[in-house]
């Protein structure tokens, strides 16, 4: 176990970029990049061939950790620098890492866009339900009533379900998982990438500093704890009536269907176009 | 008209032009977002790009088609997108991401009137400013500008040439007039044009320092795929391309920035001297506008006015030399644009005690070669 450990860590982590890294001890999204990368490895996806992007955030700066073609953007912005690279060379395959603030508040046209073109990208989106690197101010997903830095007497709107808004704007797959529930994580992230079409992973992630420490679930533990009890498979969640899932939400692959990508469909439309001559 | 044959006469508009410089400059990647007085440039390169595998893509705004043909460059394809002053602005933020990453890609800006939503089927010169400082922070950019048809296609090639040598974005200010106006053009044989690509890295991958500095202050650019995997960040780097909080790292990246422009000043200046030889009064002018001065100027001659004029090409890094010459040479120069004076105070910090005229319009409309004849009888 430490042996394979030791293996991923050597194989896929930057040995010059100075660690140690950005993030405050305990925060979940070191267990996201530990899913990604045993995702990617097990796939067995060549590292020549892979993007990692990212937007701003303390998520964004996942990328800069790991020894793949890497991107760092600008906030909300990732999956349209995603989309040129992909346009460019296909045969790429490109990853994007956003936060809740990134993907849904200020990349949120981006997004559905981007679930609607239906081009072969991988979004992961790490919600962990406030801006953490500003400093703790409330997100499109932070829950109604809890409290911010800047929601301080309780927050008054309500929250976007990211998963949710994928599935209505067209993406090809979607799946939300927690930092609890790891091997399940590694498995979606896995099947994501391996989609063709637009495919998007909800995770679930700890911030205890930002959120958390507000929200009387001050430490890691806690908030694990609570993704435990109110994680409800997908599976489970079918049997379950509305009263019961009240406050719940479910984990697993919410859809997967399959339709033309992008670029296959581009690709007609340049077959099309050469058999036309130029006119002016 | 004629097919698409290199050397024959065709009649185009400007934003014809521009499609047909891009293709010939090797440009394969345009998104954009519909706009007048540009949306030509996108409608034609939809129908062009996919003939010659090249992609073309409608954004949902400009902020994401200035990302994604970053996006693409990066993947080591020219890229291009076109917009007018609303979209101009949107693009802002990425336009800076692309000369601090130092990302070839040329943005075109067809100027129209006003601020807002201003005016948008008439000419203007209000973004120039904005062209060179619209976005945030220290860094170098370069702005070219368009008079005609013809420039519109070479000067187009240019920009391609200038972003992929240093690694910069380009941005080519054309106007309303420039872009709808049609006239006859000679497209160049293709086999004649010089076309420069961007210099990739040979040494092994392993040895690869996607931001080291050299004489020209121009790193080698590794695509991604390219096997020289490597870091991209917006963030002030390193050599490496980590982000850096050294002030001794920092100052030497964001000075190699300008240095690498410095260096290439001679060959990014272009300017074009017209009845200068003798001239006592000059016109420096760029855009439609150089046109109405050059008959202007020819009118005035008419009257025994020995006039000139030097036109700009090259508005950013700002063609000092060229017009401290005309400063040194003429009584004084007159500088009229359809903004309210926006090159001509660059011409004035050339040499303050210059004697620097000004015809400004605002009104959506041209300054008419009379216009200019008048006020050189009058300097
Ligand atoms: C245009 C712009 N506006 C604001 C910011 C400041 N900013 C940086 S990160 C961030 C929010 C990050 O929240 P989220 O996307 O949820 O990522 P997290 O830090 O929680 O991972 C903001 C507002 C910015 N970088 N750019
Ligand atoms: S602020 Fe929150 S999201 Fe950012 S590193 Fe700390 S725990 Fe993680
Ligand atoms: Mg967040």
């Amino acid at each position: 176990m430490i042996a394979e450990i030791t293996r991923i860590r050597h194989k896929y982590l930057r040995h010059d970029k100075k660690f140690p890294h950005v993030w405050c001890p305990g925060c979940g999204i070191g267990i996201v990049l530990g899913s990604l990368i045993r995702a990617i490895d097990g796939l067995g996806l060549a590292k020549n061939d892979l993007v990692l992007a990212s937007g701003i955030g303390c998520s964004g700066r996942l990328p800069a950790y790991v020894d793949f073609n890497t991107l760092h953007t600008t906030h909300g912005r990732a999956l349209t620098f995603s989309t040129g690279i992909k346009l460019a060379n296909p045969s790429l395959n490109v990853l994007t890492v956003m936060g809740d603030g990134d993907a849904t508040a200020i990349g949120g046209n981006h997004f559905i866009h981007a679930a609607r073109r239906n081009l072969n990208l991988t979004a992961i989106i790490i919600n962990n339900q406030i801006y953490g690197m500003t400093g703790g101010q409330y997100s499109p997903t932070t829950p109604y009533g809890s409290n911010s830095t800047t929601s301080p007497y309780g927050h008054i709107e309500h929250a976007f379900s990211i998963a949710d808004l994928a599935v209505t704007s067209g993406a090809s797959y979607v799946a939300r998982g927690t930092v609890y529930h790891v091997p399940a994580l590694d498995k979606l992230i896995s099947r994501g990438i391996e989609k063709e079409g637009f495919s998007v992973i909800e995770i679930m992630t700890n911030c205890h500093t930002q959120y958390g420490r507000r929200n009387e679930m001050s430490d890691p533990v806690t908030m694990m704890k609570w993704f435990k009890d109110h994680a409800v498979t997908t599976t489970r969640a079918k049997k379950m009536s509305p009263e019961e899932l009240k406050g719940k939400f479910s984990i697993g692959v919410l859809t997967d269907i399959d339709k033309p990508s992008y670029t296959e469909e581009y690709q007609k439309i340049r077959d099309r176009a050469k058999g036309r001559e130029v006119k002016s | 008209m004629a097919r698409d044959q290199n050397g024959k006469t065709r009649l185009l508009q400007g934003n014809e032009a521009m499609v047909e410089g891009a293709l010939a400059a090797g440009c394969r990647f345009f998104a954009g977002y519909p706009i007048t007085p540009a949306s030509e440039i996108a409608e034609l390169m939809s129908v062009r790009l996919p003939m010659v595998d090249g992609t073309f893509i409608q954004m949902e705004d400009e902020i994401a088609s200035m990302g994604v043909i970053v996006g693409a460059s990066l993947a080591g394809v020219k890229s291009l997108t076109a917009t007018s002053g609303p979209g101009f602005s949107l693009m802002q933020e990425n336009l800076g991401f692309a000369c601090v990453t130092e990302v070839p890609c040329v943005v075109i800006n067809v100027m129209r009137g006003g601020a807002s939503t201003g005016l948008p089927t008439s000419p203007a010169q209000g973004d120039v400013m904005q062209a060179r400082w619209g976005s945030h922070g220290t860094h170098p950019i370069i702005v070219l500008s368009v008079s005609s048809v013809h420039d519109c296609f070479e000067i187009t090639v240019h920009a391609f040439n200038l972003s992929e040598k240093y690694r910069i974005p380009v941005v080519i200010l054309s106007d309303e007039v420039v872009a709808h106006t049609r006239e006859a053009i000679v497209l160049p044989d293709r086999k004649k044009l010089e076309v420069v690509e961007r210099i990739k890295p040979s040494m092994p991958p392993e040895w690869y320092q996607p931001y080291e500095d050299n004489s020209r202050g121009v790193p080698p650019m590794a695509s991604f795929g390219d096997g020289y995997r490597h870091h991209v960040t917006g963030l002030v780097h390193d050599a490496h391309g980590h982000s850096t909080q050294r002030p001794e790292e920092i100052d030497a990246f964001q000075r190699r920035l300008f240095r690498k422009i410095t260096n290439g000043f001679y060959e990014i200046q272009m300017t074009k001297s017209m009845l200068m030889e003798d001239a006592e009064v000059a016109v420096i002018a760029y855009g439609s506008v150089s046109r109405s001065a050059l008959r202007g100027i020819r009118m005035a001659r008419k009257k025994g006015v020995k006039a000139g004029l030097l036109h700009l090409v090259t508005l950013f890094p700002f063609p000092k030399m060229a017009v401290s010459g005309v400063l040194r040479q003429c009584r004084a120069v007159l500088v009229p644009e359809m903004n309210l004076g926006q090159i001509s105070r660059e011409v004035k910090r050339v040499n303050t005690s210059s004697k620097v005229e000004k015809i400004n319009r605002i009104d959506g409309q041209l300054i008419t070669p009379e216009e200019i004849c008048e006020r050189l009888r009058e300097m």
